[in-house]
């Protein structure tokens, strides 16, 4: 936006929302509303205790270990369905379902049968994130360049050489798409996973705080969630710049 | 406007554009559909059977619970319960999300206000302040439509301001050139060209919302389809709790295919704008 | 020759935000009843006053009179014809060509019976209900010529209107048009990068110098085109003014 002729920066909208909210905070509305300066206060706090770094370090292992192997596993699967007919046919219907069913309500079934624990969070993260990566890599996949794969045939290209060289380059745009969604899930599959589960990492900090109306500490903690949401998707997105070039080229 | 809208109804006559709804999704020729559908379920049976575990019943004992589950009648009890918050979610994410993406849309003032914090509420796991509205609103329907339009107002806000943004600048110009008011403008190309993707914002919306109700009732109201879980699941009865998760997934699967497929026939790809 | 010109620029420029001038003092007449084109390489900022003259982009320097008055806007006595058609894809062909009269708040009957009228005039009768996709670019543009004519303006802007045309519909297209606007008595300006089709239209060619855009000559090529247009290709006049362009124009390509 533009003021008196010049540009205002967007932290400044950020600015103002904090100061809207410090007021109302201060004006004492709603008891579950802090001013936002005791929020930052608490959040010092809270992120020096020994609790927060065992719930961070916990709810970051999750998150890493469930996308390391969405990952490791969803990208091939994508490759195999958008390459291999029968294998598309076979698992299409199921990836659409799971990319937009409500993969929560299965967190009862994961609690039931691996247990309450660190592995159920990981398993939640696994499932958030895992169908969108596998359908982006499937789309990326058959919507490479036939062009460029006749191109690699004509110049002899062998099997191996076409997927290293043409498919997987061609399709990077939409895996990398797909992986930004899938770790925006997986972020959500943390948070919902230790709610449900509601004795270990964030999740755990959340119920406390909330049962214990420590306000303060709860919004803090929100804080540093969304901001470490909102860094996961921006540092993605920029790796996505980085190869845009060739997604406008094709 | 009263022209604009002819689009949406099927009933004009007159050539329609061709559909190229084939080529949408996965192949569904009836011989892959059903080895899909008996792959799924036969490693669902064998793995209940051999068993992976105790709580992991086969398909077969869970098709029987859901049918025990539609005959007592806990299952449609549950459905209402769960779907009233849904829909009255929705409605409010329609009505206001709709309405506020698009002045976000219109307005660079707006849109320099509250973009940033719809981004960072896309991206952010609001399932986190769901412990904090059921502390608030207790365990009735206000706190569970409030999950519900927690979670869905980012993305159906998020779509809305991005249809009206993506409007094609050489429509807009196009319409100046023929005199067209700011209003004019609005009604006749910026809406209509924004519609497809407000309606696929609404739908990711749903998609938001069923986790939001499902997560609502999971963590803290014991009612619908949560609690047929939650009580099913304490009391080791896991053939009706995996009765219950599957028709919830299956309904949220169910829905929402239908409404992509709506999509397309309202906004086929060859008259949309987006 | 008409000698009153319906269009007049006065010394007027263009630069864009980011620094860019695209045009510097051009004062050009474009008298009534012609057929005037704009001609330059890319970057010469022909489209620009194009839309300038249209009121669709506002000038920074000198100003635009359209029949002797001072414009601010689009006004009812210009209409356009856009590069990419520029056509509402959820619309019908026969809405389209109607727009500019909804816009006006034409009673429906009233401008859709108009737009028939110029739907069979540009040779898409029976074309009414389909849609834009269903469409060639050359019909496409079809719709959008028949839209401009239907709001009946006594001057008519062309941006590249055959650019996204294929060469054989791009003849004919050429042919047609000329045959419907000298019946209709309509002032065109029409931008192009093509010298065979600016000499073959054309009343009078501007000739526009690159970065930033000024008025580098104005030919009056008088090939009279009351003739057979294969005639006119084989014309000694035309091939003349064909090679007079180029010779001018090659010094700005590089």
């Amino acid at each position: 936006m533009t003021l008196f002729g010049r540009k205002i920066p967007v932290v400044f909208s950020l600015a103002i929302w904090f100061f809207a909210w410090e007021l109302i905070g201060r004006a004492g509305w709603s008891t579950i509303v802090p001013p936002v300066s005791s929020v930052l206060e608490a959040g010092i706090t809270v992120l020096g205790t020994d609790k927060f770094s065992a719930a961070a370090l916990i709810s970051l292992r999750s998150f890493a270990i469930g996308m390391a192997l969405a990952l490791v596993t969803g990208i091939p699967l994508g490759f195999a369905m958008a390459r291999l007919p029968g294998v598309g046919r076979l698992l299409g219907m199921w990836v659409n379902i799971f990319v937009s069913a409500p993969i929560s309500a299965l967190v009862p079934i994961l609690m039931a049968v691996i247990g309450i624990g660190e592995t159920t969070v990981v398993v939640t993260v696994y499932l958030f994130a895992v169908f969108v990566i596998v359908l982006d890599t499937q789309v990326g996949v058959k919507h490479a360049d036939r062009s460029l794969v006749e191109m690699a045939r004509s110049f002899g290209a062998r099997r191996r050489q076409i997927y290293v060289h043409v498919l997987i380059l061609s399709a990077l745009p939409e895996i990398l798409a797909g992986v930004r969604l899938g770790a925006i899930r997986g972020v959500k599959g943390v948070v919902i996973g230790q709610l449900l589960v509601a004795i270990i990492g964030v999740g755990e900090l959340f119920e406390l705080y909330s049962q214990h109306f420590l306000m303060e500490e709860f919004w803090a903690l929100v804080i540093v969630v969304f901001l470490f949401a909102f860094a996961v998707s921006e540092a993605i997105a920029a790796l996505e710049r980085r190869v845009e070039y060739y997604a406008s080229a094709r | 406007m009263p022209r604009s809208s002819n689009r949406l109804n099927s009933k004009t006559p007159g050539r329609r554009p061709a559909r190229r709804l084939a080529s949408y999704g996965p192949d569904r020729t009836l011989a892959w559909q059903l080895s899909s559908f008996v792959l799924f379920f036969g490693m669902w049976e064998a793995a209940g059977r051999w068993p992976v575990s105790a709580a992991f019943p086969p398909f077969s004992q869970t098709v029987v619970a859901l049918a025990e589950m539609a005959a007592d009648g806990s299952l449609a009890q549950a459905y209402a319960s769960t779907l009233q918050p849904l829909v009255i979610g929705i409605v409010i994410c329609g009505i206001a999300g709709v309405g506020f993406g698009i002045g976000m849309g219109l307005s660079r003032a707006v849109e320099w206000f509250t973009l940033p914090v719809v981004i960072i509420l896309q991206a952010a796991p609001m399932a986190a302040i769901i412990p904090l509205i059921t502390y608030m609103y207790g365990i009735g329907l206000t706190a569970k439509v409030l999950a519900v339009v927690f979670m869905a107002a980012p993305v159906v806000v998020m779509n809305s301001y991005k249809g009206i943004r993506n409007t094609s600048p050489s429509l807009v110009e196009m319409c100046r050139a023929f005199l067209g008011t700011r209003r004019q403008v609005v009604a006749k190309v910026v809406l209509p060209y924004a519609a497809a993707l407000i309606f696929t914002g609404l739908r990711l919306g749903l998609a938001m919302g069923f986790i939001g109700v499902v997560i609502a009732e999971l963590l803290i109201t014991p009612t619908g389809i949560g609690d047929l879980i939650t009580y099913h699941s304490s009391v080791a009865e896991y053939s009706k709790m995996f009765a219950a998760i599957a028709s919830i997934v299956t309904v949220a699967a169910l829905t929402l295919y239908g409404l992509e497929r709506l999509e397309h026939v309202l906004f086929p790809a060859e008259i949309r704008g987006a | 020759m008409a000698g009153d010109a319906i269009v007049e620029t006065r010394g007027v420029g263009k630069t864009y935000d980011g620094g860019v001038e695209a045009l510097r003092d051009v004062s050009i007449d474009f008298p009534r009843g012609q057929l005037s084109t704009l001609l330059g390489p890319s970057g010469c900022g022909k489209t620009t006053l194009l839309k300038i003259i249209a009121g669709l982009i506002p000038p920074n320097a000198g100003e635009v009179r359209v029949k002797g008055r001072k414009i601010d806007g689009p006004g009812p006595e210009r209409a356009f014809v856009f590069q990419d058609f520029a056509l509402l894809p959820w619309a019908t062909v026969l809405r389209n060509v109607a727009f500019g009269l909804e816009l006006r708040g034409v009673p429906r009957e009233v401008r859709d019976e108009t737009a028939r009228r110029r739907l069979a005039e540009v040779g898409l009768s029976g074309f009414e209900s389909s849609y834009p996709n269903q469409l060639s670019g050359g019909m496409k543009q079809r719709v959008g010529l028949a839209r401009a004519l239907a709001v009946d303006a006594d001057i008519i802007l062309m941006d590249e209107p055959f650019s996204s045309v294929d060469e054989q519909t791009r003849r004919k297209f050429q042919e047609d048009l000329l045959v419907l606007l000298r019946h209709r008595q309509k002032t065109v300006i029409f931008v192009t990068h093509s010298i065979e089709e600016a000499a073959y239209l054309s009343d009078r060619i501007v000739l526009l110098s690159p970065r930033p855009g000024t008025v580098s000559r104005v030919l009056t090529p008088d090939i009279g085109h009351d003739k057979d247009p294969d005639e006119i290709r084989r014309d000694r006049r035309y091939l003349d003014a064909v090679d007079e362009i180029w010779q001018i124009l090659k010094q700005y390509v590089t």
